[in-house]
C-alpha cells in the first residue's frame, strides 16, 4: 500500500472510463456490422470483451506490484485505454480477413485471432482501472461499482446520440479522446503521479485529435455489395448518413444503371429506369427509382411476383410495411391505388425521399395520395384503426445475406404468429396480406412463412384455412397471399392468368392439383407444393418435426423467424462439405455456437491459470471449497445479470416497438438502476450481514422476474396505445425494482472478499468478466432454441444458486500462523 | 501417388535452377490430375441430383487442359488446383473447379456453338469454354479484371476468345443469338435482353449464392418454340427434405 493515504478514489475518471468502454463496445458492433456482417461482428466483439477476463487474471499475478504504484498504474492504464481505442481499431482494420474463407483457408484463423487480441486491449486496460480501484479502496467497492454502472448507462445514451450525429469511424476518435481525458482527470483526482504521465497524456490527446480522417476510413469487406458496386467505372458515393439503425450510403452509377428488380419475370421486356442505390451497412441494396411521370418505364413493376394482388381486385387502400426507398410504394402507385400508407422505421431514408431526392423520385413520398409514417411496422399496425385492401410486407433483406443464414439471430417481431394475426385484423373482409420472400433452395423461409400464416389464421378461429392461402413463385422470389375470407374462383382464375403471362408457378391455391405445379421454374421436387399441402394437413406437426430445417413458426416468445438451424441437418451437411454443402448451413446460428466455444475455451484458460499462482503466492493457501464458492457465485451472477438484461431488452422491444428507443430505455435503465442498487447496498452493509443482503436481493429478483413472465404480456396489451415517451418512462419504472436489486450481489460479495480473502478479488473479477461474455452468447442461443421464458427461468435459478454459494468463508493466512 | 506438397518443398529448394521450371510444370500437372480426380468423385457423389455419374469427357478434358494456376494471383498459386474458390481481387473469385465443370457440362456445348459469358472474372471459365468451342464472347464490367483476363489469354495464346469491357446487361448484340450463355455476374434478375439473345434450343446458366458458396445453379432453357423454363439445380448431394434422423 502506498504511503499516501489521502488518495481519493478517482470517481469522475471511472465514470468516464465506464461510459467510454460501453460506448466503444456498441460502436465496435456498429462498425463491424458495416465492414463485415452483423453476426461476425457479434463474434469479434464477444471475444474482445474477454479483455475484462484477462484483466482479472493479470491482476491476480501482478496485484501487489501494481497496488504499490496505484496512482501511476491507474493513470497509465487509463491513458492506454484511450490510446488503444484508436490504435486497436486501426490495427484490426488493417488485418485482411474474410469470414467465408475460414472454411477454405485455415490460416484465416490466425488473422481472426490477431483481430481478437487487438480489440481486447482497450477493454483490458479499462478493466484494470476498475479492478485496481476495487483492490485499492476495498471499503468503497459498492460505491465504485455504482459509479462504474452509472457511467456505463451514460455511455449507452451517449453512443446512441453520437451515432446520430457522427459517422462511426469518426466517433472512434471522440471515444479515444474521452479515454485519454479520463486519464488526465485521474492524474488530477489521484495526484501523486509523475509529470511524465501528464505530458504523455497530453501528447496522446493531441495525436488523436490531429490524426487524418482518411486513416480512420472504414475498410469494408470487398465481398459486400457496396464495395463491389464501387469497382464499376462511373459509380460514386453521393453521401453517407449514420444512425444506430445503420450506415446509409447513397450511390449513383453514371455509366452502368443499377436496374434493381428482384425476381423480375423472364418474360419482362421493360428494364427498370435510372435508379440511385441505397445501401445499409454496405449491403442490402435498395433503390430510389427515377420517376418523371413516364408510366411505361415503370411497367417492369407489374412483372414481379409482388404485383399479384393488384390483379385480383381493385385496391383503394394499401399499407406498405417497411417501405424503405419506395419500390413497393411505386408499384402500388403504378397500379393506381387511391390511398397508400408507407411505413418506414428509418427517418433518414424518409428524409432522402422527401428532401434531397424528392425531385428525382418524382416527389413520390410527397404525393397527395401517399401518407408516410415514420414508425415501427408492428407498433403502427396496433395503433392504426383503419382497414386496408392490401397490406404488403416489403422484402427487406438482400439475397446473399438471407441465403447464408446471417439473419438467423436477428429477432423479428413482424414475422411471428401474433404479428400476422394483428396485421390480418387490419384487413377489409376481402383484403390481402402479401409477403414476398427470396426463393431459397432447399425451401426454408417461404414455407416457414406459410406455416406461420396457417397458425395465424387458426388463431383467428378460421377453420377452413386451406381456402385462405395462395403461394406463387418465380425462380427468385415467392409471394404469399393471405385472406381472412376464402379465395374465390374468379381470384384463382386471375392468379393463373397472372402466372401464365409472367412465367411464374403456382405453388399453392385452394383446389390446386399436383400436375399444375412445378411447370415453368422447375425444381427437383415440387417442394413448395408438398410443404404447403403437408402444413395444411393433419400431419403438419410431423412434417415440421421431420423437416430438415427449422420451419416451426416464430412466436413473440421466440421471435427468430430467420433461424432455420437444426443440429441433425448440420451433421449431415458437414459430411457433405466437400460437395458444397456448407452453403446450406445457417451460419448465423453456427457463428454463435463457434463464438460460445471460443469464449468457453479462453475463459477456462483465464480462470484456471491464476489458481496455480494463487496457491503458491505468499498470500496463503485458499481452501478448495472457498475457491469453488467464489467460482460458482461470480459465474452465476455474471451469467444471470446479462440473461435478464438481454431478455428484458427483447421483451420491451415488443412493447416499445422501436429497437433504438427500447435499447436506450432498457439498457440505460438497467445500468442506472443497478448502479443505484450498488450504492444502496453500501448503506445496507452497516445494517445487515452481507449474505443476508444477497438473499433478500435474490428473493426480490426471483419474485419480480417470475411475476413478469406471467403479467408482462397483459400489461403490454393494456398500455399498447400509449405514445412512445410515456411508454419509455413506464418501461423504466417496470424494470426499476429488478434492476435495483440486481446491482447488489456483485459488490456485496466483493466487499466480503475484501474482508476475508482480498487476493481473490481479481480472480473473482476475471470469473465475472468471463461469465458476462459467455452469458451474452448463451442467452441468445437459449432464446433461439427455447424462448425467452426459459432464459428468465434459468437466470432465476442461477441467482438462487449464487445465494446458496455466497463466499463468506474466512481464510487464515499462512503469515498469521508464523 | 506422389505427395505434391513434398514435391513443392523440393522445388522451392531447387528454385533458381533451370531444372525447377520443368519440375514446377510437372508439379502443377500432378496437382491438376488430383483436381480432376476430386471433381470426378464429386460427380459420383451428386449423381442423383445432377442426373449423371460423369461429366461429358470433353468437359473433363478441358478441365485437364486449362492451367488454372495461370488465372490466379501469385499468392494463390499454391492453391490453384484445390477444389475451392479463390479470391482474385476486386471482391471477385475464381470459381470452385467442380462448379465450373458442372456449369460447363450443363451448357451441353459442341464445336459449332456460340457462347456468351457475362462476368469474365479471372478468365478461367472462358478458357474452359474455349476448349469446347472456338466462338467464345465474354464481357467484364470491372476494367482491371478485363485487362488482366486479356493479358492472360494473350500469354496463353487463346486469341479467339473475344473480351469486352463494359455492361453485360444488354449482352453482345452484334454476335447474337447465342447457343449458350453463362451469367456469373451477380444480378437480382435475368436481364431480358439476354433471354432475347438466347437461341431457341439454347441454355443459360446462372450460379446463385455468395462468391465462396454457390447455393444453386439456375438453368434457363429456351425450347424450339421459344418457351422459357428454368430449372434449379443443387450442386450438392442432399437427400429429400423430410425423413427421420
Amino acid at each position: 500500500m502506498d504511503a499516501s493515504h489521502s488518495i481519493r478514489a478517482p470517481a469522475i475518471s471511472i465514470l468516464l472510463i465506464s461510459a467510454s468502454a460501453l460506448a466503444f463496445e456498441v460502436l465496435l458492433m456498429r462498425i463491424f456490422s458495416v465492414i463485415q456482417w452483423h453476426h461476425f461482428a457479434y463474434m469479434v466483439i464477444s471475444l474482445a470483451l474477454l479483455g475484462y477476463g484477462v484483466s482479472g487474471t493479470f491482476l491476480s499475478i501482478a496485484q501487489k506490484w501494481l497496488l504499490n504504484r496505484y496512482p501511476v498504474a491507474f493513470v497509465g492504464n487509463s491513458l492506454l485505454f484511450g490510446l488503444f481505442i484508436l490504435v486497436s481499431f486501426l490495427i484490426a482494420q488493417s488485418i485482411s480477413f474474410n469470414p467465408e474463407e475460414l472454411f477454405w483457408d485455415w490460416t484465416s484463423y490466425f488473422r481472426l485471432l490477431l483481430i481478437y487480441l487487438c480489440l481486447s486491449l482497450p477493454f483490458f486496460f479499462a478493466a484494470n482501472c476498475i479492478a485496481l480501484t476495487f483492490l485499492r479502496f476495498g471499503d468503497k467497492i459498492s460505491k465504485i461499482y455504482a459509479i462504474d454502472l452509472i457511467g456505463a448507462s451514460i455511455g449507452s445514451m451517449l453512443v446512441i446520440a453520437l451515432l446520430f450525429t457522427t459517422l462511426p469511424n469518426e466517433a472512434i476518435r471522440y471515444l479515444s479522446l474521452a479515454g485519454v481525458l479520463a486519464g488526465l482527470i485521474a492524474w488530477i483526482e489521484i495526484g501523486n503521479t509523475t509529470h511524465r504521465l501528464l505530458i504523455s497524456g497530453v501528447c496522446a490527446a493531441l495525436i488523436i485529435a490531429v490524426i487524418p480522417s482518411s486513416w480512420l476510413a472504414l475498410k469494408i469487406s470487398p465481398y459486400k455489395s457496396l464495395p463491389q458496386v464501387l469497382t464499376i467505372s462511373g459509380t460514386r458515393t453521393l453521401e453517407q448518413l449514420s444512425s444506430p439503425l445503420g450506415l446509409i450510403s447513397v450511390v449513383e452509377s453514371e455509366q452502368v444503371p443499377f436496374r434493381f428488380a428482384p425476381g423480375l419475370s423472364l418474360l419482362a421486356t421493360q428494364t427498370p429506369p435510372e435508379q440511385l442505390a441505397i445501401f445499409t451497412d454496405a449491403d442490402a441494396m435498395t433503390v430510389i427509382t427515377k420517376n418523371q411521370g413516364d408510366r411505361q418505364s415503370l411497367s417492369y413493376l407489374d412483372y414481379l411476383t409482388s404485383a399479384l394482388p393488384y390483379h385480383l381486385r381493385r385496391m383503394n387502400n394499401v399499407m406498405i410495411l417497411g417501405a424503405g426507398a419506395g419500390s413497393e410504394v411505386l408499384q402500388a402507385k403504378f397500379h393506381n391505388v387511391a390511398n397508400i400508407v408507407a411505413v418506414e422505421l428509418n427517418p433518414q431514408i424518409i428524409e432522402l425521399l422527401t428532401h434531397r431526392y424528392a425531385d428525382y423520385s418524382g416527389n413520390l413520398y410527397k404525393s397527395d395520395n401517399i401518407e408516410v409514417r415514420i414508425d415501427e411496422a408492428r407498433g403502427l399496425v396496433l395503433k392504426d384503426n383503419n382497414h386496408y385492401d392490401l397490406i404488403q410486407l416489403a422484402m427487406l433483406d438482400s439475397f446473399s445475406a438471407a441465403a447464408s443464414g446471417l439473419y438467423a439471430l436477428n429477432e423479428s417481431y413482424l414475422y411471428t404468429v401474433e404479428a400476422l394475426t394483428e396485421i390480418l385484423r387490419r384487413l377489409n373482409p376481402q383484403g390481402y396480406l402479401a409477403v414476398t420472400r427470396w426463393v431459397k433452395l432447399p425451401p426454408k423461409d417461404t414455407i416457414k412463412l406459410f406455416a406461420t400464416a396457417v397458425d395465424a389464421l387458426k388463431l383467428l378461429s378460421i377453420t377452413d384455412v386451406e381456402k385462405h392461402l395462395v403461394l406463387i413463385r418465380g425462380w427468385q422470389t415467392s409471394t404469399l397471399l393471405i385472406k381472412i375470407t376464402p379465395f374465390t374462383l374468379q381470384e384463382i382464375a386471375a392468379i393463373k392468368q397472372f402466372n401464365e403471362k409472367r412465367a411464374f408457378d403456382a405453388a399453392y391455391y385452394p383446389g390446386i392439383k399436383p400436375d399444375e405445379v412445378n411447370k415453368i421454374n422447375i425444381i427437383n421436387q415440387p417442394y413448395f407444393y408438398l410443404a404447403a399441402t403437408a402444413l395444411l394437413s393433419e400431419d403438419s406437426e410431423q412434417f415440421i418435426k421431420n423437416y430438415k430445417f427449422n420451419i416451426r413458426p416464430a412466436t413473440d416468445n421466440k421471435p427468430y423467424f430467420f433461424n432455420f438451424f437444426k443440429w441433425e441437418t448440420f451433421n449431415e451437411l458437414l459430411g457433405l462439405r466437400k460437395q458444397g454443402a456448407m452453403a446450406m448451413v445457417e451460419w448465423g446460428y453456427m457463428l454463435l455456437v463457434i463464438t460460445l466455444l471460443q469464449v468457453l475455451v479462453v475463459s477456462i484458460l483465464l480462470i484456471l491459470s491464476p489458481l496455480k499462482l494463487l496457491k503458491t503466492t505468499q498470500h496463503g493457501i485458499f481452501p478448495g471449497y472457498l475457491k469453488l464458492k467464489v467460482f460458482i457465485y461470480f459465474s452465476a451472477i455474471g451469467l444471470a445479470f446479462l440473461f435478464l438484461e438481454i431478455v428484458f431488452l427483447q421483451k420491451f422491444m415488443l412493447f416499445l416497438h422501436h429497437p433504438i428507443y427500447a435499447a436506450t430505455a432498457i439498457l440505460t435503465g438497467f445500468l442506472l438502476f443497478s448502479g443505484i442498487g450498488s450504492a444502496l447496498s453500501a448503506r445496507l452493509l452497516n445494517k445487515l450481514q452481507r449474505k443476508r443482503i444477497v438473499i433478500y436481493a435474490v428473493t426480490g429478483i426471483s419474485v419480480v422476474s417470475l411475476l413478469y413472465i406471467a403479467i408482462l404480456p397483459g400489461i403490454f396489451n393494456g398500455f399498447m396505445q400509449w405514445s412512445l415517451l410515456p411508454k419509455m418512462i413506464f418501461s423504466m419504472l417496470l424494470i426499476f425494482p429488478v434492476a435495483l436489486l440486481m446491482g447488489m450481489p456483485f459488490p456485496v460479495a466483493l466487499s466480503e472478499l475484501n474482508v476475508t480473502s482480498q487476493p481473490l478479488i481479481p480472480w473473482a473479477w476475471a470469473i465475472n468478466g468471463c461469465a458476462s461474455v459467455v452469458s451474452a452468447v448463451l442467452a441468445a442461443l437459449i432464446a433461439v432454441q427455447y424462448g425467452f421464458t426459459a432464459v428468465i427461468s434459468l437466470a432465476v435459478l442461477l441467482y438462487i444458486v449464487a445465494a446458496i454459494f455466497f463466499p463468506n468463508q474466512k481464510v487464515t493466512f499462512a503469515r498469521e500462523k508464523t | 501417388m506422389v505427395n505434391y506438397r513434398i514435391l513443392s518443398v523440393l522445388l522451392f529448394a531447387l528454385s533458381g535452377s533451370g531444372l525447377s521450371d520443368a519440375l514446377f510444370a510437372a508439379d502443377y500437372k500432378i496437382q491438376q490430375q488430383a483436381m480432376i480426380d476430386a471433381i470426378q468423385n464429386d460427380v459420383i457423389e451428386t449423381s442423383i441430383y445432377i442426373g449423371k455419374k460423369a461429366f461429358d469427357p470433353a468437359v473433363m478434358k478441358a478441365m485437364a487442359s486449362v492451367p488454372r494456376h495461370e488465372f490466379v494471383p501469385d499468392n494463390q498459386k499454391s492453391y490453384a488446383y484445390e477444389n475451392r474458390p479463390l479470391p482474385i481481387g476486386y471482391g471477385q473469385t475464381i470459381s470452385q473447379p467442380y462448379i465450373v465443370a458442372l456449369m460447363t457440362d450443363l451448357l451441353n456445348l459442341s464445336k459449332e456453338h456460340k457462347v456468351l459469358e457475362i462476368g469474365t472474372g479471372s478468365g478461367y471459365q472462358g478458357a474452359i469454354l474455349n476448349e469446347l468451342t472456338p466462338q467464345v464472347f465474354t464481357i467484364e464490367i470491372i476494367e482491371p479484371l478485363a485487362k488482366r483476363a486479356i493479358a492472360t489469354y494473350k500469354r496463353l495464346q487463346l486469341d479467339n476468345i473475344q473480351v469486352r469491357t463494359g455492361d453485360g446487361y444488354f449482352g453482345w448484340e452484334e454476335h447474337a443469338p447465342f447457343d449458350a450463355i453463362i451469367v456469373t455476374a451477380a444480378a437480382d434478375h435475368v436481364p431480358p435482353p439476354l433471354v432475347q439473345q438466347l437461341k431457341n434450343g439454347g441454355r443459360m446458366i446462372i450460379p446463385v449464392g455468395s462468391r465462396f458458396f454457390v447455393q444453386q445453379l439456375v438453368l434457363v432453357t429456351k425450347d424450339s418454340e421459344g418457351k422459357i423454363t428454368t430449372q434449379q439445380i443443387l450442386p450438392v448431394r442432399f437427400v429429400p427434405l423430410t425423413g427421420k434422423h
